[in-house]
């Protein structure tokens, strides 16, 4: 054991914002409250600076996108009870995405607990399943160990939420401090697996015999920060790269190997080049069913790679023959100098023909009906921003899908959007974590007008710290993608999916947010370039065509080659299949 | 098939939850789980049997190794291993009857730890086949009342994988080649 460093004594409020600092962190977002004014009122004697949202669900997902747009862990603050559970969604949000951040709730008193007092609620229960770890820490000799472990635990091996309870006693009374003495002490913990030898052989031959493989980039790759090392070995082999909604960034857009975006909503030729495939590697992914569509029919004829951290997600959905269960980059790093260049320019070609008649039945391309679709509007959007450092953040439903597909993301964490628990009210909170995160990025919201009045309260988030986040509302007055399932698989019965909104130029107004309404193509790009030039936020209300779909689509349980098309003039087949 | 995993986890608050609540959340569904100290008061340990197959299993495992307070897991379904379940029952036992049930009780190594006036109580400890079997002669007499255990395990011979894996000075004392069954 090192020399015991010496102590000094301190509230547990004051190792709290202590430990955190020395973790690295400069921005905590958060919301008062009774149990948790402890730790507030020792804020004064620290460097962090403290957001404060307007509802803690916010402030979950602008922790979780301060992690994402920056690879470093996020930190919510809430007091026990209500602000606590509010907090459950983002913490979801973020354990289904593997987003890095860590909860801080207040809790009533120690000797209270159990007995119903006001705002108590067992926090650590109800997050007990959608958190990566929990704690309930109720002295002040913990919270110093405790928050070294969260941080710990958060960031390392396959990254997730953290949620500590800390009572107000541990906060208010005082104790010997020692950041060296409490080490975190996790025995049963191990983040760090790495493959056998023999798998490293295995994977080698499948990959040296395939005649048709196809890289599979997931978020594994931006988190693992294996950019490099999957370019080189897709370089290296020649093997074309698809992406999951999340790995977007994860490879270059422009890339000649670059497939682009497969599953529910991918290309059709991303999906049909899955599906002939002989070889998936599948690179820090899941499996999700909305990238497989039915798992009966998935890549029939393909032997499967896994590249994966987290031990549990081999074999859950899709079975494959040679699990690689460690961190992407160093098994990549094994892998690289073993691999053999191969020319697949046979298999290459073939791809190119299946893209076929793709293009022609793409809106850009269409006749323009002087109606104003999203397509266009993230299209104008991409080439307007595309040079500069530029972060989108979407939420979730058709808008997502048409940014995913319209908007060529070139590097990682320039897309940051909620996949796997797919959390509307995610983008505009998100947007003024990852804009807090990374000041010097030009930050853009893309919301449709139904996720964006979920947590629209954060506006005033914006104004009161002085955020430039440029807000694009893709507004078609309907929740669109229930709307679409409707069009689709309940004889357009459109139940609950007409929106009445209010004028969301006027809303921002009232916030102090200069605001405008486009509503012809020919205005989208000088809104785009009025907002670029203000200094300070800007929400554009994008009104587009109502009742748009997104092409191509995978039915939920359908074969993954078995596509909706966009129906087309020019090429009169509806399905491909 | 039935699986028996033994899951060293780390004695504190709360893990028990943690892990009734992680076979409930992926639908794996607990046979029995029984929980108790060990020879290291910082480290309990579970006997858990789930019905799954083998890539289940697997799962089962990886899952159960997420959890930040399990030490270790062992899926000894297919191991020598020494597999006990206790049970009380309380037999009705009229004066007639009385001598039939614990002739019965003695043929399977029971013991009768309670008499009263109406009812006896048996004690029977061993696999769980056997205690079905003593239930069956029992059920005709009357079974008033019982409970049981659940099942505890542990691998035949020397090796103690806790021993192993988080360090244990006592490993010495298991000795090899008294594994006979019993």
């Amino acid at each position: 054991m090192a020399e015991k460093s010496a102590g000094k004594t301190m509230t547990g409020a004051g190792i709290l914002w202590e430990c955190i600092e020395r973790e690295g962190v400069t921005h905590v977002f958060g919301y008062p409250g009774g149990a948790i004014l402890p730790a507030y009122d020792a804020l004064k004697h620290s460097k962090i600076h403290h957001v404060l949202v307007r509802h803690e669900q916010g402030a979950t997902h602008m922790a979780d996108g301060y992690a994402r747009a920056s690879g470093k862990v996020g930190v919510a603050v809430a007091t026990s009870g209500p602000g606590a559970t509010n907090m459950v969604t983002g913490i979801a949000t973020a354990m289904l995405d593997s987003s890095p951040i860590v909860c801080i709730t207040g809790q009533v008193g120690s000797k209270l607990i159990g007995s119903d007092a006001f705002q108590e609620t067992d926090i650590t229960g109800v997050t007990l399943p959608v958190t990566k770890h929990n704690y309930l820490v109720t002295h002040a000799s913990e919270v110093a160990r405790t928050i070294r472990e969260a941080f710990y635990v958060a960031r390392s091996g396959r990254p997730g939420p953290v949620l500590v309870d800390i009572t107000k006693d541990a906060q208010q009374t005082s104790c010997e401090f020692d950041w060296d003495a409490a080490k975190p002490q996790l025995p049963g913990y191990r983040p760090d697996l790495s493959p056998e030898q023999k798998e490293y052989e295995q994977a080698l031959d499948l990959i040296h015999n395939a005649k048709r493989p196809v890289i599979l980039a997931g978020h594994g790759i931006i988190i693992s920060g294996a950019m490099n090392e999957v370019r080189e070995f897709a370089e290296k082999a020649g093997i074309p790269v698809a992406l999951t909604l999340l790995g977007i960034g994860a490879f270059p857009a422009a890339h000649p190997l670059n497939l682009g975006m497969m599953g529910m909503h991918g290309e059709a030729w991303v999906n049909h080049t899955i599906q002939e495939a002989d070889l998936l590697l599948a690179f820090g992914m899941r499996f999700d069913d909305r990238v497989t569509g039915t798992l009966k029919t998935y890549a029939p004829n393909a032997k499967k790679i896994h590249i994966e951290i987290d031990p549990a997600e081999i074999n859950k959905n899709v079975k494959v023959d040679v699990p690689l269960v460690g961190d992407l980059r160093e098994v990549l790093h094994e892998l690289l100098p073993h691999v053999e260049s191969i020319d697949r320019s046979e298999w290459l070609d073939s791809i190119d023909k299946l893209k076929g008649d793709s293009a022609v039945r793409d809106i850009q391309n269409l006749p323009d009906s002087g109606h104003l679709y999203a397509a266009h509007v993230i299209n104008d959007l991409w080439r307007e921003t595309r040079e500069g450092e530029t972060v989108v953040v979407t939420d979730v439903g058709q808008h997502q899908m048409w940014e995913a597909q319209y908007y060529k993301h070139e590097k990682p964490r320039s897309l940051i959007t909620s996949g796997g628990l797919g959390t509307m009210g995610f983008a505009l909170p998100a947007a003024i974590g990852a804009k807090v995160a990374r000041p010097e990025a030009e930050v853009w919201v893309v919301v449709g007008d139904g996720g964006f009045q979920m947590t629209l309260c954060e506006l005033a988030t914006i104004v009161q710290e002085k955020l430039k986040v440029n807000i694009a509302i893709i507004n078609n007055g309907f929740l669109g993608m229930v709307r679409q399932w409707q069009e689709f698989f309940y004889e357009r019965n459109y139940a609950a999916t007409p929106l009445l909104n209010p004028d969301f130029a006027k809303l921002g107004e009232a916030y102090g947010i200069r605001s405008m309404t486009v509503s012809e193509r020919s205005q989208v790009v000088p809104a785009v370039r009025n907002a670029r030039e203000h200094d300070g936020p800007v929400l554009i209300n994008f009104r587009v065509e109502q009742e748009d779909t997104v092409y191509p689509m995978v039915a939920a349980g359908a074969a993954l080659h078995e596509m909706i098309r966009r129906p087309s003039k020019i090429v009169e087949t509806a399905t491909d299949e | 098939m039935l699986n028996t995993f033994v899951v060293y986890v780390e004695n504190k608050p709360g893990v028990l939850t943690r892990v009734a609540s992680l076979f409930r959340r992926r639908a794996f569904n607990i046979d029995s789980l029984t929980v108790g100290r060990t020879e290291k008061p910082e480290v309990s340990r579970m006997t858990i049997t789930v019905d799954a197959d083998r890539d289940q299993a697997k799962r089962i495992e990886a899952n159960l190794y997420k959890l930040v307070n399990v030490l270790l897991v062992e899926n000894i379904t297919n191991e020598p291993a020494i597999v006990r379940d206790l049970a009380m029952i309380k037999v009705a036992a009229t004066h007639e009857a009385r001598s039939h049930v614990l002739e019965l009780a003695s043929v399977f190594r029971a013991r009768v730890v309670d008499v009263a006036p109406e009812s006896l109580t048996i004690e029977i400890t061993g696999a769980e086949d056997k205690i079905d079997g003593l239930l069956d002669v029992l059920r005709p007499y009357g079974v008033l009342e019982m409970v049981r255990t659940g099942i505890v395990a542990m691998r035949r011979g020397k090796a103690s994988s806790m021993a192993a894996t988080l360090g244990n000075d006592d490993q010495d004392i298991a000795e090899e080649g008294v594994s006979q069954s019993v």
